[in-house]
């Protein structure tokens, strides 16, 4: 089961973000008030949900397990860490993606909006919580930095998100998580759209499985180069 | 708990007293501070008053920062967690001691900055107490946050660099809504500052709140 995961995950999710790349360039129509530039709205949506709501969301989830005394486990340290690393990607490619529409759409490339000053922070606290992991410690002193850290940015994903319904800002309400949970968008491009959010979600499975690995590995590694080294001492000791 | 507070922050203003690290490093910064940011904007007064709310708080912030790696210090070694631990303080009580020997050394900071914006800025406060309201709610806020950052940044070699990094982005909440209310203060009538001075104090309580919660787990070994 797992190799069989191992072996579609990546693979499929790459066919879906191509698909949701060729249905929203040529399939789809242009936008009546939008024009062409409404085709961003197949991936900077997508890519904030998977940013804020999956990575984020997983980052506190795995730091409240963490931190809970009955289910404590290193694991859940490094799904956490997978999650921010991996998150945070898309935070910056939330960034960038909004830009590229905002400069023809507001006329600019930045603007000190709600959502966007928001996101913006929440990236770099979380940038935070990445410098705090490289810090040298004991893992699960580690573990408990990381996941108290982790919470608190955690905070910011709400007011992200209720930033727009909060201030009066540039930045439109959101489509389909909106109050009255009726989505504004119809037919193929709501397809589109929707294909997009299950395209970004995989591929973000797929990062987080692999990141995880690594994690894990890294810090076997560790765990080994420390035991060689104690007993490199302790040789050194005996022939004393 | 309260008692263990109250040891801890005569400990720390003691410490503080004696060594005046503060009263010589700490707060020469901040009027230098005051002083670039001067230099920065040019002589134009009108300039200067229009700007002096934003850089007011820019001062305390970068000043907080030096405030905490300090406060930290006394905190940092491990001799000083195990000592705490053998004598029996309740952490609760640590984090609360630290925030209130903090606030009051930052209540000083806020004394000294205003009265260099009153002489150096020629800036004409209109409504007092929105002002001294602010500063104290932020004065919480920011030492609450600088101790519980304090705890979260680990070993004093990394922590000179890493801090700014963690404490700073979680403070522009204090930045924002310090700016509106003393915007209000020097402006005719309050204003705006109900709702900010309400963001200050919900800031506040939150990380005196995580604070108590945090500290103990953040210092076990």
């Amino acid at each position: 089961m797992r190799k069989q995961l191992d072996r579609w995950l990546g693979p499929l999710a790459f066919v879906l973000v191509a698909l949701d790349v060729w249905l929203g360039l040529w399939i789809t129509p242009p936008d009546q008030v939008q024009g062409e530039y409404v085709r961003l709205v197949y991936v900077h949506p997508a890519v904030a949900w998977v940013a804020l709501y999956v990575a984020f969301g997983m980052a506190g989830l795995c730091s409240v397990l963490y931190l809970w005394p009955r289910t404590r486990s290193l694991a859940f340290d490094y799904a956490a860490a997978a999650a921010v690393e991996v998150g945070v990607v898309f935070t910056i490619l939330t960034c960038i993606t909004g830009a590229i529409w905002g400069r023809p759409t507001w006329g600019v490339w930045w603007t000190w909006d709600a959502r966007l000053t928001s996101t913006a922070l929440l990236a770099v606290m979380f940038l935070g919580y990445l410098a705090l992991r490289r810090v040298p410690a004991e893992p699960h002193v580690r573990a408990r930095r990381c996941a108290v850290m982790a919470l608190i940015a955690a905070v910011d994903v709400p007011i992200v998100h209720f930033s727009v319904n909060w201030w009066n800002t540039l930045h439109q309400g959101a489509t389909v998580l909106n109050a009255n949970l009726s989505p504004t968008i119809h037919g193929s491009m709501a397809w589109t759209l929707l294909l997009s959010f299950i395209a970004f979600t995989l591929l973000f499975v797929w990062m987080v499985i692999a990141r995880y690995r690594l994690e894990v590995l890294r810090h076997s590694g560790e765990r080994k180069d420390l035991d060689r080294a104690l007993s490199e001492r302790r040789a050194e000791g005996a022939e004393a | 708990m309260f008692r263990d507070a109250a040891l801890v922050a005569g400990r720390d203003l003691r410490i503080e007293l004696r060594s005046r690290v503060v009263l010589w490093q700490v707060l020469p910064f901040s009027v230098l501070a005051l002083l670039l940011f001067a230099f920065a904007f040019g002589p134009s007064q009108a300039r200067l008053v229009q700007s002096a709310p934003g850089l007011f708080w820019l001062a305390l912030l970068f000043s907080t920062v030096l405030f905490a790696q300090r406060s930290r210090a006394l905190e940092g070694s491990p001799a000083t967690r195990e000592a705490a631990r053998l004598l029996g303080l309740d952490p609760a009580g640590v984090f609360l001691g630290k925030t209130v020997a903090l606030f009051l050394e930052l209540v000083v900071l806020e004394v000294l900055l205003v009265v260099g914006l009153l002489l150096l800025f020629h800036v004409v406060v209109v409504s007092w107490l929105v002002l001294i309201a602010a500063c104290l709610l932020a004065a919480l806020g920011l030492a609450s946050a600088s101790v519980l950052y304090g705890a979260l940044s680990g070993e004093a070699r990394i922590r000179s660099t890493l801090l700014p990094v963690l404490l700073l982005p979680i403070l522009a909440p204090v930045l924002i809504a310090g700016v509106r209310s003393f915007q209000a203060a020097i402006k005719d009538g309050a204003g705006l500052s109900g709702r900010w001075l309400g963001v200050l104090a919900v800031f506040s309580l939150v990380y005196t709140g995580l604070g108590i919660a945090l500290y103990g787990p953040l210092e076990e070994n």
